[in-house]
């Protein structure tokens, strides 16, 4: 009976292949983009994650210094004299061809037990691994190109973050020209009884707890939340294709299952039947979407992983690890989609009569009566979206976009068929007519892939306003930002004196880049010092300013702060803030400061060399006449034979930071573009579903008169009118989207808000796209009827429905 | 060990590739083996550390520099000082105390700070009758971490343990006569200040040891007559102590035979005023004894191999192991017969490479105190 | 002669091979004239009345509807064919769901631009629509539904109705109702008829009768 009956049930895929192709697709699709997007925070996270636990620093707290980057080695041996346990660790950029190597130091002697996750030194051991020239570790992708800039052997080591090599603390000081100086000292767990306190013993060290350390894990969290977003989104969108599909053919099958019930079979073994064939495609589509989800990972990841090295030094493998979980979470999700997608279906088949009129628009009636229902719960969610958007933290804006989405797919059929029914009236002529009320009639099938199509504009739409605002706010605050000509590094301090006198005579100012890393409202933060000139009078982009504010900063009593570090820490000009070291400072006002997540104050230059003596005074920033920078640019390289990078023009940083910026939405655009495919796909598989069924509908126009050529130009006519109504509703859609994303996600996320700024132009463009969609999806079954054989349809007439 | 162990751990089982040169063999081992990686038996697997001496300097006979012999020998691959103290706490309970410095050089010289060749390793150990507490420091040398200075007055130091003379010692008096030693651990800390009753005693052939059959050898001088008083930081409380330390100090090159797995060694310090140093290697065969019996004047007379019998009463179950805490000791020619029982069979240094190593009681025809090391017991 | 058909054959493709549904089928009908086309179950007779109706083309023979030759029409002139001149009523009624009672019974008159509200009117009336006008197809019962579809075949005032089994889905008593009124307003009207039907009781109502049977018309 089994065998008969899945063989019964299966007939109709076999009839269907194209419906079984689009419910196949559309799991694939929806678990291919949802594996990928988990795929990639997998491999980030894991790069965090083996960043965070290299040396333990993700369990360990660990002293740093009070500011600046580097503590003195002195410190180290003072607090272990003094009976503290506390290993010692170098940390620092190198060079390596055009890329750079992090290079952490450590001494194996002292770090703390079971703090080195590293292998064995099969060859050499302690002592190969201490005696210069060295041995280093670092992860198998890493190795063979960071062999050739160091001065040991690399092994590939497993537990080594990306991007990172492990050497021994004094070569790896030697190499990073660092001799005497640490960058932190890690903190064993336990401690001897009895000892003095470190202050006493180290006065210029702070403790910084482990999770405080955690840092890259807690920048980069947005970003990722932003990606899974997109991956729910997306697979979402998917599931919209399987529910039609699967919903489609539970319907056209209703004959076959009343059928079969009236033969005998128990409405349970019905239903188990019907969920053993879901779960048989839903692992075979689960596994090609997993398949595919990994090769779109494969080939977003480099984007990714630049973005996040660009936005916040986190190095993350370029390469991807095939990890058995994505295949179990991948299959869940399918199994779990289509199990959702099919709910609706199976509990219609458990409850079908056996005897039953058949009525095969039994379905559409239903479902218009439920456009009624959606429209209302649309509503509520679209209120409850204005009551998300009103609260503070990033889980309300993300509820809020969520709420709004949902919401306002809900709303859709319903705001499609009551605009269908105004426009009725007006419609002349009897083909108008029947035109539009056969399009309302056809919204309930419809109405998923409009659904899917309206939110994948509206996210295009959203997420494009978003992007296209930042920047164009980024590129007018680089404009602002980067005033002076050209920017020198020297070599040191002494060398930087020297520049400074040579250039001095010769240009209109030199201004001081110099910073120091500290503390800030009790997160990581900089501080800049800056000289009184009119470069950032004038230029500065303020947000919000005291009276005379750069005067106050220029006295030496306030400072500026970044609109980040004032949002996060509720300040606003005239509060106090404390700088490390203890000192208070008014905050004289607030800048922009886009794409850096560290909090950031400046303070007049002189006040930030006494207050930080250790302070680096290597860069400059130069003011001359544009025509003169290059040739001074060329006299500084070869007067003090500076190497290639020390001295900058501003077209080359501006360059670099717009790169940056690129890169850092190259994936959002992606992922755009790859949602707006799977919501076309979503619209290829109604309507081909549908145009099966259609033939009913429009057998009996074509006998009374209409040619099936004109029946296909109405029908691809309808997919071009409906593409314009969802996107006519995708663009409020979309804006809100766009504002909520500007005003409240980046904000919470990020700590900027960035101007909303419209593009009427990419609307067009992305109308188009919508309408090439639809007529592409559209057509196909439109072909199809044009050419249909009479014979075919007259069959409509001749069957016995 | 797995292909994820530290970085740091020793990869080896103490004895048949490590140094051994009477007392603090263990210690010695452990370093090697770290430096050896996973090499096998014999250390003939790293490069420069051969199974001879390579480039280090090789003990010969002669006689001692002091103050200089007090200090590192840069040149030897291997070094120690190793001191253990019997002591009794105000309500008479058996109380002991071990402090150790070994340094390891993975090549002879030193260099500029981390680059300095040059390896140390702290032991502290503190035994009663019922608890046994441990501690291990190490340390590079260069950066001042850990070392031994000889000015402006005898200093050897890791982290805050130290074995340290406070001050330089009066013209013509020893710089080892006078010293205070201190350590802490987790839960516990000592402190002793020490006192020489007696004159340094060269061991060996005028402080040359021979360790083997096969002529391995070493350079060993101890003091073995501290008075020692000072105090004890036990988890419920300070405690005051007095009782008498042992003072080794020892420096070698060489490896051990490679069929040695392991070895008993005894410091006794008996009621009569004499001590008595002996050791016995363990080898698939008899093994290999010495033994050395110091006269209250500091005489010392330096025993043949094989003349000191020793036997193994009882055994403890240690650590998972079967160790002896119970032994007969032997040496006809001074007429000593005497048991040697464990004043806590618990003894077991649980450091990198682990050891027995506790304070003793000796019955029989010397009563008296002592400390015992055991090592290669599985 | 209002239609000729002389000669038509007719094969389709089934997956035994080809069937020669007609092989030399020849009749005609006179404007004003009633015809019952009989035959066995298979026999051909809807393809017959499909290929009259311009649905569907003839492999070969003639067939002239008020004049024209259907075969030689494209598909444009077909469906005008099918607009103005011919009014089809099917087994399974066959109206559009999409639209009301009242636009459907319009409908065929409207795209045939020949609505005549007046007209309209008097076949609801005639019909017994009137209170069914603002209903749904699917809201009306088979008997309810075949009427609407007569209305519909008749708004346009076609020279030619062409009916296939028009009381097969209904019960006896509806049936006759439905065919008494069809009857009645194809004489009032002037309007030819030719009617597909197994029912020689049936068929015994119309003014003639021919049988198909081998591919070939015999008349009776």
């Amino acid at each position: 009976m089994l065998r008969a009956g899945l063989a019964a049930l299966a007939g109709h895929w076999r009839r269907h292949p194209l419906q079984l192709a689009m419910a196949l697709a559309g799991l694939a699709l929806a678990t291919a983009l949802w594996t990928g997007v988990q795929a990639i925070n997998v491999e980030a996270r894991s790069s965090y994650a083996r960043a965070a636990a290299l040396l333990a620093q993700d369990r360990l707290a660990r002293l740093v210094p009070l500011v600046g980057a580097r503590l003195d080695e002195a410190d180290f041996v003072a607090l272990r004299r003094a009976g503290w346990l506390v290993a010692p660790v170098i940390e620092g950029w190198m060079p390596a061809g055009a890329a750079r190597l992090r290079l952490v130091g450590i001494d194996p002697l002292t770090a703390p037990p079971g703090a080195l996750a590293l292998p064995a030194g099969e060859a050499g051991g302690l002592a190969g691994f201490i005696t210069p020239p060295g041995r280093f570790l670092a992860d198998a992708a890493t190795a063979p190109a960071a062999a050739a800039h160091l001065p040991g052997p690399v092994a590939a080591a497993e537990g080594v973050a990306p991007g990172v090599v492990v050497g021994d603390v004094g070569i790896v000081q030697g190499l990073l020209d660092a001799e005497g100086q640490l960058s932190r000292l890690l903190l064993w767990p336990e401690q001897p009884a009895g000892l003095p306190a470190w202050q006493a013993v180290a006065p210029g060290l702070r403790l910084e707890t482990p999770a405080a350390a955690g840092d890259l894990a807690r920048l980069t969290d947005s970003f990722h939340l932003n990606l899974t977003a997109f991956g729910l989104f997306a697979y979402v969108v998917g599931l919209f294709i399987v529910h039609a599909a699967v919903g489609l053919a539970f319907e056209q099958r209703r004959a076959t299952f009343r059928t079969l019930r009236a033969l005998g079979m128990p409405v349970a073994t019905l239903v188990a039947l019907s969920l053993a064939e879901l779960l048989a495609m839903a692992l075979a589509a689960g596994l090609a979407g997993v398949a595919l989800g990994y090769l779109l990972a494969g080939a977003l990841l480099p984007d990714v992983a630049a973005t996040l090295r660009g936005l916040y030094g986190a190095a993350v493998a370029g390469g991807l690890a095939l990890r058995a979980e994505w295949w179990a979470a991948g299959l869940a999700m399918a199994v779990a989609g289509t199990l959702v997608a099919a709910a609706a279906g199976l509990v219609r088949l458990a409850r079908l009569p056996v005897l039953s009129a058949a009525r095969p628009r039994a379905w559409a009636r239903a479902s218009a009566r439920l456009i009624g229902g959606q429209a209302a719960a649309g509503a509520g969610l679209l209120a409850l979206a204005l009551g998300a958007g009103a609260l503070p933290g990033l889980p309300a804006a993300f509820a809020a976009v969520a709420a709004l989405l949902l919401g306002a797919a809900l709303v859709l059929p319903g705001v499609l068929a009551a605009a269908l029914a105004a426009v009725a009236p007006t419609a002349r002529g009897p083909v108008a007519g029947w035109f539009l009320a056969d399009t309302r009639l056809q919204l309930p099938g419809l109405s998923l892939a409009l659904m899917a199509l309206m939110l994948a504009l509206a996210a295009n739409i959203g997420v494009g306003t978003m992007v296209s605002s930042f920047r164009l706010a980024f590129t007018a605050w680089l404009d602002q930002r980067l005033v002076s000509e050209l920017y020198v590094t020297a070599r040191d301090d002494a060398e930087a004196a020297e520049v400074r006198e040579w250039l001095a005579p010769q240009v209109d100012a030199v201004l001081p880049i110099w910073s120091v890393e500290g503390p800030l409202a009790g997160l990581p933060g900089e501080i800049y010092g800056v000289a009184d000139h009119a470069t950032y009078r004038d230029h500065w982009p303020l947000i919000a300013a005291m009276q005379g504010a750069w005067d106050r900063v220029a006295a030496g009593r306030a400072v500026m702060a970044s609109e980040q570090l004032a949002r996060r820490a509720g300040l606003a000009p005239g509060d106090a803030l404390v700088l490390p070291g203890g000192v208070r400072v008014e905050v004289a006002g607030v800048y922009a400061d886009y794409g850096n997540p560290v909090g950031q104050v400046l303070l007049a230059a002189d006040r930030l060399a006494e207050l930080y003596p250790q302070v680096e005074r290597r860069r400059w920033a130069v003011r001359v006449a544009p025509a003169k920078a290059a040739e001074l640019a060329a006299g500084l390289a070869e007067r003090f034979g500076l190497e290639e990078g020390a001295v900058v023009d501003r077209a080359a940083v501006k360059a670099l930071s717009l790169g940056l910026f690129e890169r850092t939405f190259a994936v959002t655009a992606a992922l755009n573009v790859l949602t707006l495919g799977v919501a076309g796909v979503a619209l290829l598989a109604s309507l081909v579903t549908l145009a099966g069924m259609r033939l009913p509908q429009l057998a009996p126009v074509w006998a009374l008169g209409l040619t099936r050529a004109r029946l296909a130009r109405l029908e691809l006519a309808r997919a071009l009118m409906l593409a314009a109504l969802v996107f006519a509703a995708a663009l409020p859609l979309g804006l809100a989207l766009a504002w909520l994303l500007l005003a409240r996600v980046n904000v919470e996320a990020f700590g900027w808000r960035l101007p909303m700024h419209l593009f009427p132009a990419d609307w067009g463009v992305l109308l188009a796209m919508a309408l090439a969609a639809a007529g592409l999806a559209a057509a196909g079954p439109a072909r199809r009827l044009a050419r249909l054989r009479p014979a075919e349809l007259l069959g409509v007439f001749a069957n016995e429905r | 060990m797995s292909a994820s162990a530290p970085v740091p751990q020793p990869s080896a089982p103490p004895s048949p590739g490590g140094h051994r040169a009477g007392r603090g063999g263990p210690a010695a081992a452990v370093l090697v083996a770290v430096l050896l990686g996973a090499a096998p038996a014999g250390g003939q697997g790293f490069a420069g550390l051969g199974s001879a001496a390579g480039d280090f300097a090789l003990p010969a006979p002669g006689p001692f520099d002091f103050p200089a012999d007090h200090g590192p020998h840069w040149d030897f691959r291997i070094e120690w000082w190793y001191l253990t103290a019997v002591l009794t706490g105000p309500d008479g309970s058996d109380l002991g105390v071990q402090w150790t410095l070994f340094r390891t050089a993975l090549a002879p010289g030193r260099g500029e700070g981390w680059q300095s060749p040059q390896l140390w390793m702290g032991h502290a150990g503190l035994t009663t009758p019922d608890r046994h507490f441990v501690a291990e420091r190490l340390a590079r040398d260069g950066t001042g971490q850990a070392g031994v200075e000889l000015a402006p007055a005898f200093r050897a130091w890791i982290d805050d343990w130290e074995l340290a003379a406070p001050a330089p010692p009066a013209p013509g008096r020893d710089a080892l006569e006078r010293v205070v030693v201190a350590a802490r651990g987790m839960e516990f800390a000592y402190r002793l200040k020490l006192e020489a009753a007696g004159p340094l005693v060269a061991q060996g052939d005028g402080g040359y040891s021979v360790k083997s059959a096969a002529g391995q050898a070493s350079r060993y001088y101890s003091q073995p007559f501290y008075r020692a008083e000072g105090w004890l930081d036990l988890p419920e409380g300070r405690v005051a102590v007095t009782g008498l330390a042992w003072l080794d100090r020892e420096w070698s090159s060489q490896p051990l035979a490679p069929d040695q797995t392991g070895w008993d060694w005894f410091s006794l310090h008996l009621d009569g005023g004499e001590r008595m140093m002996g050791f016995r290697l363990r080898d698939g065969g008899a093994g290999y004894t010495a033994a050395a019996w110091i006269g209250p004047d500091g005489v010392a007379e330096a025993l043949p191999p094989g003349a000191l019998r020793l036997t193994p009463l009882d055994r403890a179950e240690v650590a998972g192991r079967r160790v002896p805490v119970r032994w007969r000791l032997e040496l006809p020619a001074t007429g000593l017969d005497v048991t040697v029982a464990a004043v806590n069979p618990q003894a077991w240094m649980a450091t990198l490479v682990a050891y027995w190593e506790g304070p003793v009681r000796v019955t029989g025809s010397h009563p008296g105190r002592g400390y015992l090391e055991m090592t290669g017991y599985e | 002669m209002l239609l000729e058909v002389d000669g038509v054959a007719k094969t389709y493709a089934t997956g035994d091979g080809p069937v020669a549904v007609l092989r030399a089928a020849s009749l005609a009908l006179d404007a004003g004239q009633s015809l019952a086309l009989t035959g066995e179950s298979g026999s051909g007779k809807s393809t017959l009345l499909h290929l009259v109706a311009g649905l569907d083309r003839p492999d070969a023979g003639r067939i002239r509807v008020a004049g024209r030759e259907v075969g030689s029409l494209d598909d444009a002139g077909r469906a005008r064919l099918r607009r103005e001149t011919v009014g089809l009523i099917f087994q399974q009624f066959n109206l559009i769901p999409a639209l009301d009672v009242a636009a459907n019974l319009a409908f065929q008159a409207r795209i045939a631009g020949r609505h005549d509200r007046g007209w309209c009117d008097a076949l609801a009336g005639r019909l017994g629509l009137g209170p069914l006008l603002r209903r749904w197809p699917e809201e009306l019962s088979g008997g309810q539904q075949q009427r609407v579809a007569i209305g519909r075949a008749l708004a346009a005032r076609p020279r030619l109705i062409l009916a296939d089994e028009p009381t097969g889905s209904l019960d006896e008593a509806t049936g006759e109702a439905v065919l008494d009124l069809l009857l009645g307003l194809v004489s009032e009207t002037g309007t030819a008829l030719l009617m597909v039907t197994h029912s020689l009781r049936l068929a015994g109502r119309l003014g003639g009768r021919v049988h198909l049977a081998g591919g070939r018309l015999q008349p009776c």
